[in-house]
């Protein structure tokens, strides 16, 4: 094992072992009302997992999200090429992309729901356009940054736009993409779950909702976690793919 | 006008007059969506009648509690890590897989603890834009040219003279960057959170109208939030922009 992934090792024990310390100071302080030591919660979790309604939960949330995420790498990925390779409808449209950024999605949530009714569709349209912004944003970013003399370089040997797309701007743009990749999917995974607690009798999102409602700590703690962590260590393990690309 | 602002002009008006047009003609039925401009006279109506000056000056002052709380923690958290190597290393991957962390699964926690008034939106809305602030301070102090450090100390200025003339204003545009994050993610923590639970605010008066089928407030609303937001974020950009140019960083 070689010295840097060594020290990745220790900050990420130190990193948990901080979380859960500060996790049982706060279950001192607040108490068994609103929340549950971490000893405890893991225990639930387990014998929850082991549940025939989690499992139900658990796929319908899944198949939602991975059709959500699959439609937001594909339109953000064929939105960034675009407008990164075509300079003037990129000046065109970005602004719109960046404006659409940091508008609350939440609030379109009813006008999707009229648009594609209950059920599984508007749970993905929602996870959709919920991740598909900041993949088409830093795709745009990173095509316009591969470096001009690569470009001419492909030119000067009569590479097809194909060619050029796959053997030049893909492999030097990819850090970035790999960067919106899991911005996007952080963002489609809350869209997704946000638009199960709303209008939806199946899945995670409901399960929480639905756990509000009968004020079952248990629940709502033991959903946090897996959610926390399958997000937190998607993101690491990027994150991780990142770094070595670029090294 | 640029080419490309007048192109995009004319694209967002021609997406306009077809809605319209689908709406007028019938395509879209009216109980899936009301014509644009039925939505803008609706809007006037309701911000003359009052009704909504309550919900806007309690999310807007909501926004304004959370983005505040999250500056002052936020930089001053940002200039102790900063002193603080080990800290920060281990804290890393916590700020890189942080919004990747489904915040508003918190929420539920969040009203139990705090229970159902303001304090659990501000707190939604003032965490998720706190990581933002402390990622561009960092970034912002790391910038700071080594070569003016040298000459401060030089100059033997104290280390408060050294942040107030040297640090702070050679970070501040990266905070300014930061602040701009902040503003929008505690909109969207704070919208999104009156629109889950809440018994006031815009987000809530929206999730009402659409509960009881009354799209002649709920678009309005809808519209109003758009707009809200897209123009404090066009206008911090441009002033960001501005900033960034006259320290020839961008």
């Amino acid at each position: 094992m070689s010295a840097a992934s060594k020290e990745t090792l220790r900050s990420g024990a130190a990193l948990t072992a901080l979380l859960l310390i500060s996790w049982q100071l706060l279950y001192w302080a607040i108490g068994e009302i609103a929340l549950r030591s971490p000893a405890e919660t893991m225990l639930f979790t387990v014998k929850y997992v082991g549940t025939n309604v989690f499992w139900l939960h658990l796929t319908e949330t899944s198949k939602a999200f991975a059709l959500a995420l699959m439609l937001a790498a594909v339109i953000g990925l064929s939105l960034g090429f675009g407008l990164g390779l075509n300079r003037f409808s990129g000046e065109v449209l970005e602004p719109v992309l960046v404006a659409a950024y940091s508008v609350p999605k939440i609030t379109l949530y009813p006008i999707i729901l009229l648009m594609f009714g209950l059920g599984i569709s508007a749970k993905v349209a929602f996870g959709t356009i919920h991740g598909v912004v900041p993949i088409a944003l830093l795709t745009i970013g990173a095509v316009r940054n591969v470096r001009p003399v690569f470009l001419k370089a492909a030119q000067t040997m009569h590479l097809s736009v194909r060619e050029t797309i796959f053997s030049i701007v893909l492999p030097s743009a990819l850090p970035e993409i790999i960067t919106g990749l899991r911005m996007g999917f952080a963002l489609t995974l809350i869209g997704t779950l946000l638009g199960e607690m709303f209008a939806s009798q199946r899945g995670l999102g409901f399960l929480l909702m639905n756990a509000i409602g009968l004020h079952n700590i248990d629940v709502i703690m033991a959903i946090t976690v897996l959610l926390t962590l399958f997000a937190g260590s998607v993101s690491t393990v990027l994150l991780l793919l990142n770094r070595r690309i670029q090294k | 006008m640029t080419p490309a602002t007048a192109c995009r002009a004319a694209i967002l008006v021609a997406l306009v007059a077809v809605l319209e047009i689908l709406c007028l003609a019938g395509v879209i039925d009216r109980l899936t969506m009301q014509p644009p401009h039925r939505m803008l006279v609706d809007l006037f109506r309701l911000l003359m009648s009052g009704s909504l000056n309550r919900p806007i000056a309690k999310t807007l002052g909501n926004v304004a509690l959370a983005f505040t709380i999250s500056m002052i923690i936020g930089v001053v958290t940002g200039i102790c890590l900063h002193r603080w190597k080990t800290l920060r290393n281990t804290l890393d991957p916590l700020f890189a897989a942080y919004y990747a962390i489904p915040m508003f699964a918190f929420y539920p926690l969040l009203i139990i603890i705090f229970g159902l008034g303001d304090a659990p939106q501000v707190f939604i809305g003032a965490m998720l834009a706190i990581i933002a602030v402390i990622v561009s301070t960092l970034n912002g102090l790391d910038r700071v040219p080594t070569v003016l450090l040298k000459t401060a100390r030089i100059s033997q200025m104290s280390r408060v003279e050294t942040a107030l003339h040297v640090t702070l204003p050679c970070a501040a545009p990266h905070i300014f960057t930061g602040a701009k994050l902040a503003i929008s993610y505690s909109f969207i923590g704070i919208i999104g959170a009156e629109f889950i639970m809440s018994n006031s605010g815009m987000g809530y008066e929206i999730s009402f109208a659409y509960n009881n089928f009354d799209n002649a407030t709920m678009y309005p609303l809808i519209l109003l939030i758009l707009f809200t937001s897209i123009t404090i974020n066009s206008v911090l950009a441009r002033w960001e922009k501005v900033l960034m140019r006259r320290r020839g960083l961008r």
